[in-house]
């Protein structure tokens, strides 16, 4: 059950984009096609999932005890630039199309304040390791749904008559607020 | 190259926020308060300019396949400074920024300015490229702070103009994006006017 209310707030209570603020770069760069954000939502997924157990083994099982946690922040990133090097040539190989799509923002996915986001805030909240991972996969799934119901949002976006200085990023914005406002509603689930 | 338009081109015709679309996690995390915006900015700005000077130092030494990997990590070594010196002498404002302040270091502004500009330019041209750069980003983070603080909390820098309460919705999270997509505009706006 405590895993159950973990992902619940983590999807929709304390949404990681829409109420933390993590992963905004993505939210509007590659949310103008449903198809490329169901990519980039697995990419960081997998990522996401395995840097923050990975993090989490590291962060206690070497940075604690040898009271070395001022190099979180160092270790984390290179773990985490490491594991989207990984990804990148597992991705070459197995499926070039999607590759393709993914293009320049795959790479960034190390600059993704989701990823590191998550991995700090994991460690923060002393969960243990069954706890980050469930955690992980929260935010992973609450990146996922924002960013696939807003690149939906988007592509209809495009069919409509929005004033010319309004158009693209502006009106996301304006458009990513309010669904900011819907979420909000969850706010009392947990 | 001509240092002074190196500078001001920061400030809106490449502006982070405005023009370039980086760095907008801390943009809209952090600026729930003027005051807030201006730290984050400045700490931002900070490691933009020390990580363009040394990147630019060392650019030659650095074979081309662990250029990013390098880059990651002199940035983080200053955001580490950044934060020690944060915690130590201004714990209110550490407290404030949270979690963003390590953040730092994957602010797509710092790494984007170190691998498009400081690996291919003189130290001198990177270093005014980091200020102007890092200045904009400020300045773009302090206005949005301000236009919060004051529909949100009905506050100036912290000086309260209005009793009770005010918008509260602008302090909230979905203020944030709506208060930014009206900013992008104005700038697209005076852009327009301006060229």
């Amino acid at each position: 059950m405590e895993y159950v209310l973990i992902i619940i707030a983590a999807v929709f209570v304390s949404n990681i984009v829409l109420n933390q603020f993590l992963g905004i770069c993505p939210f509007i760069g590659v949310s103008s096609k449903v198809e490329t954000a169901l990519g980039m939502t697995g990419a960081v997924t997998f990522v996401m999932v395995i840097a923050t157990l990975v993090t989490y083994l590291i962060y206690q099982g070497i940075l604690v005890p040898f009271d070395l946690t001022y190099m979180r922040t160092i270790t984390f990133i290179l773990v985490i630039a490491s594991l989207v090097q990984l990804v990148e040539i597992i991705l070459k190989k197995i499926s070039p199309p999607l590759y393709q799509a993914l293009g320049i923002f795959l790479p960034l996915i190390t600059t993704n304040c989701a990823v590191l986001g998550v991995a700090v805030l994991a460690v923060q909240k002393d969960f243990n390791l069954l706890g980050s991972t469930v955690f992980a996969i929260g935010n992973a799934l609450g990146f996922g749904l924002a960013l696939i119901t807003f690149s939906g949002i988007r592509e209809q976006l495009d069919l409509l008559n929005v004033p010319r200085r309004m158009k693209g990023v502006p009106i996301a914005f304006i458009v990513a607020g309010l669904m900011a406002l819907a979420f909000m509603g969850f706010a009392g689930m947990v | 190259m001509n240092q002074w338009k190196n500078f001001s081109k920061g400030f809106i015709r490449e502006n982070a926020v405005f023009s370039l679309f980086l760095g907008l996690c801390p943009t809209l995390g952090v600026t729930t308060s003027a005051v807030n915006g201006l730290a984050m900015g400045l700490a931002t700005t900070f490691v933009l300019v020390m990580s363009n000077l040394v990147v630019s130092l060392v650019k030659n030494l650095i074979p081309n396949k662990v250029r990013i990997p390098s880059f990651i990590v002199i940035i983080a070594s200053f955001v580490t400074v950044v934060e020690l010196v944060m915690k130590g002498y201004v714990p209110v404002l550490f407290d404030a920024l949270g979690l963003f302040i390590p953040l730092i270091v994957v602010n797509c502004l710092v790494l984007g300015r170190a691998e498009a500009f400081a690996s291919k330019n003189s130290t001198w041209s990177s270093l005014v490229d980091g200020m102007g750069m890092g200045l904009g980003f400020t300045m773009a983070l302090t206005i949005l702070g301000t236009v919060r603080e004051i529909l949100g909390s009905g506050a100036f820098f912290g000086m309260k103009m209005i009793s009770g309460d005010a918008m509260l919705l602008f302090i909230l999270p979905p203020g944030a994006f709506i208060a930014l997509g009206y900013l992008i505009l104005l700038a697209n706006i005076l852009k327009e006017k301006t060229t």
